[in-house]
């Protein structure tokens, strides 16, 4: 064990500066993986395959350098401060996300008791950027696309917060940390060969949560809020350049965190079953990027393929199926927690 | 899953109940302009809508951004330079617009193509249906949400189009059709490629009927919404798969006597009961896959001969008045020729199919919500050059 000790400045410094980086690091990974290559394999698309040469690598680093060099445009009629402000709330709450999620035994910038709580809430933080983003537009699109956002997000969070809880019943904490060692010393009917992934018992929950931070995401088959064919593009429908780059940005930045989340809650996180110690720590990264590399493609896959549901179609789907199952999902574990 | 006359009157009657009370709570209707520039118009039609919160109380339709004066330009124009101006009314099944055209020329003038150049055209016709309808499959999904459907559709039209352009020289303006035949016959192994393009056009229809028809978001966003019962349709003006959507069984490659192959082969109209939007995808999809049999038909039955009849170098087309129509991909779509005997048509009234199509609008789009707008204006599927030439 190596301990190292800094000033409270210096570490806040540090964990500032690698959640700072990790953001744009995670966005262009998935942006780069799957919004490009996965997405040009799977719908035979050529354009991504072709800038640069090989398997079309300049493309990402290309769509940068537009989106950089783009005039930075403000509507005349636009609310030009809440304008400026609302790509940066909404990058903020990806931020925050990115706080509690361990990457390893000690690898995480802050580990809260409330872990799961605090995801689950800064989570939500970005509706109020959006919300910012589609009134101060001054664009009839703009506003639609927000109030469609604020209405999906709101509905979507209830679902998101009860599919974790089956996790917490059974974890009996909710902290992260916490979550993914039980998960590393769990055993199956006392086998403890590959630990307790807990995807094993609460799948339920598992598909909950993933549809769930699909519609937080407004990824198809929930993109109401952006639906490039009814709503133009929805709340960003008047940002250009760098401000549209960060909606974007956070959008990639929030999958995966949300992956991340559900890897950790739901696959082991960063536990590898016969791993401990510092070696953990090494590995640990590895093994969640991965992990969330697998629920990312998931995530992905189902925006792919989806048509989009109807504002009403998605408020009766979270409303009727979702949370019933969701509770469901609660009254099951709870029963076996007591019982076993 | 009809709408009931009832249930509408029903319904506006609710209408007007959730007026009073916005009238009480002092809410404003919202004026939305869909369009002229919007992705899902697909070109330039408007769509002013005025909107109770995302329901539409009432919508009008605006178009002519695109008119570009075809039936005058025909007035200065000789017969064969006139097809190069029809190739862009429909423009992405520029060939089935000739046809008509110079049917109408050629019945002026009573003379009638060689047996070989009738199924040409008809092929040429029939491919030119398939490769607008399979944009129109991937398009309706892309309105949907569903970004994929529209880069498979792009990918095998792809194919249909390389098989144009090798027996025309034009992937989207052929101009090949020529009073009394054709310019030219078909290319040499050109018969077996376009029959395993045929096959590969009903694999992409079983694969566009279980990715997208078969998904339950689709359904429950195309079913129910946009009906039109068969006698607004017709009265309407309606034509193509929009009204056998509908329930009205008439087809004109059907149902009128055309100097075309299709009189010989072994096919099928489908009509659907519902006349909702799911019903027009679902005619437009079994229409494609009809279309892809015809032309294999037509491939093996092809006839031997000539592909020019006898025309004079300079062609005059006798005085007289002549209307033909045709069952094109967006519908029916007619020429109306008055001759005075010239070089070129004296007057030439076109009728295109999507402008009667999108005429329905104001009708079909009252009480809908702001997504069912454009899956129906998706459903009804019209092309802007169509709609204004």
């Amino acid at each position: 064990m190596i301990a190292i000790s800094l000033p409270f400045w210096a570490e806040t410094t540090i964990k500032t500066v690698i959640v700072l980086a990790v953001i744009p690091a995670s966005a262009l990974t998935l942006g780069y993986v799957f919004l490009m290559k996965t997405m040009a394999h799977m719908q035979s698309r050529m354009g991504p395959m072709e800038p640069g040469g090989f398997h079309g690598w300049y493309q990402l680093i290309g769509d940068g350098i537009k989106f950089i060099q783009k005039e930075d445009i403000i509507p005349d009629q636009a609310d030009r401060a809440i304008f400026a402000l609302a790509p940066t709330v909404v990058l903020v709450s990806t931020f925050l996300l990115f706080v509690v999620i361990p990457a390893g035994p000690r690898l995480v910038v802050e580990n809260l008791d409330t872990g799961v709580f605090f995801a689950l809430a800064v989570s939500s933080l970005s509706v109020i950027g959006v919300l910012m983003a589609g009134w101060s537009s001054a664009n009839k699109y703009s506003l639609l696309g927000g109030l469609r956002a604020a209405g999906q997000l709101i509905a979507y969070e209830l679902p998101l917060v009860l599919a974790v809880v089956g996790v917490v019943i059974q974890a009996g904490t909710l902290s992260l940390q916490g979550i993914v060692e039980f998960q590393q010393h769990g055993e199956i009917f006392g086998w403890g060969g590959i630990g307790l992934p807990l995807i094993l018992t609460q799948f339920v929950g598992f598909v909950l949560f993933i549809a769930a931070s699909q519609a937080e995401l407004t990824q198809a088959p929930f993109d109401m809020p952006l639906a490039e064919s009814e709503l133009v593009a929805g709340y960003t429908t008047e940002y250009t350049g760098f401000r549209f780059l960060f909606f974007y940005m956070a959008e990639t930045a929030t999958a995966f965190a949300l992956a991340a989340i559900a890897a950790t809650l739901f696959l082991g996180g960063w536990s590898v079953p016969w791993v401990h110690g510092t070696t953990a720590d090494v590995l640990g990264p590895f093994v969640l990027g991965a992990k969330v590399m697998l629920v990312a493609f998931l995530i992905y896959w189902i925006r792919f393929t989806y048509p989009r549901f109807r504002e009403d179609q998605l408020q009766a789907f979270a409303w009727k199926y979702l949370i019933p199952l969701s509770l469901a999902n609660i009254l099951i574990t709870a029963v076996f927690k007591v019982v076993f | 899953m009809a709408v009931t006359d009832q249930q509408r009157r029903a319904y506006v009657a609710s209408q007007a109940a959730d007026a009073r009370v916005n009238v009480e709570l002092q809410t404003e209707d919202m004026i939305l302009n869909i369009g002229p520039q919007h992705p899902a118009t697909h070109g330039t039609l408007r769509v002013v809508a005025n909107l109770d919160g995302e329901q539409v109380v009432w919508a009008d339709v605006v178009c002519g951004y695109m008119h570009r004066g075809y039936e005058k330009l025909t007035e200065v124009r000789t017969y064969p330079q006139i097809t190069t101006l029809v190739n862009r009314i429909d423009w992405l099944s520029s060939f089935a617009n000739e046809v008509p055209f110079i049917l109408a020329a050629e019945k002026l003038m009573e003379i009638e193509a060689p047996p070989r150049a009738q199924y040409i055209r008809t092929i040429l016709f029939e491919l030119a249906r398939i490769a607008n309808i399979t944009l129109f499959i991937g398009t309706m999904g892309a309105d949907l949400g569903a970004i994929t459907p529209v880069f498979y559709a792009f990918r095998d039209r792809e194919r249909v189009l390389n098989q144009i352009e090798a027996v025309t020289g034009g992937r989207f303006h052929p101009n090949f059709d020529r009073i009394g035949g054709l310019k030219d016959d078909l290319p040499r192994g050109w018969i077996d490629e376009t029959k395993a393009v045929m096959n590969r056009v009903r694999e992409f229809c079983d694969e566009l009927e279980e990715l997208l028809m078969g998904n339950e978001i689709f359904q429950a966003r195309t079913r129910g919404i946009g009906v039109i019962p068969a006698e607004v349709g017709l009265s309407y003006g309606l034509s193509g798969a929009n009204i056998r959507a509908s329930g009205i069984d008439w087809d004109l490659r059907r149902d009128q006597d055309l100097p075309l192959a299709w009189k010989d082969l072994d096919w099928k109209v489908w009509t659907h009961p519902d006349g909702d939007s799911f019903a027009r995808f679902w005619v437009r999809l079994q229409e494609t896959r009809e279309a892809s049999k015809m032309v294999d038909q037509m491939l093996d039955g092809l006839p031997a001969g000539s592909i020019q009849a006898k025309v004079p170098r300079i062609i005059k087309v006798p005085a007289g008045e002549a209307w033909v129509h045709t069952e094109n991909p967006l519908g029916e779509m007619g020429y109306y020729i008055v001759s005075q005997g010239g070089l070129g048509p004296f007057r030439c009234k076109i009728r295109s199919a999507s402008f009667n199509n999108v005429s329905v609008l104001p009708w079909v789009l009252r009480g809908t919500y702001v997504p069912d707008i454009i899956t129906i204006l998706a459903s009804l599927y019209f092309i802007l050059g169509d709609i204004d030439r």
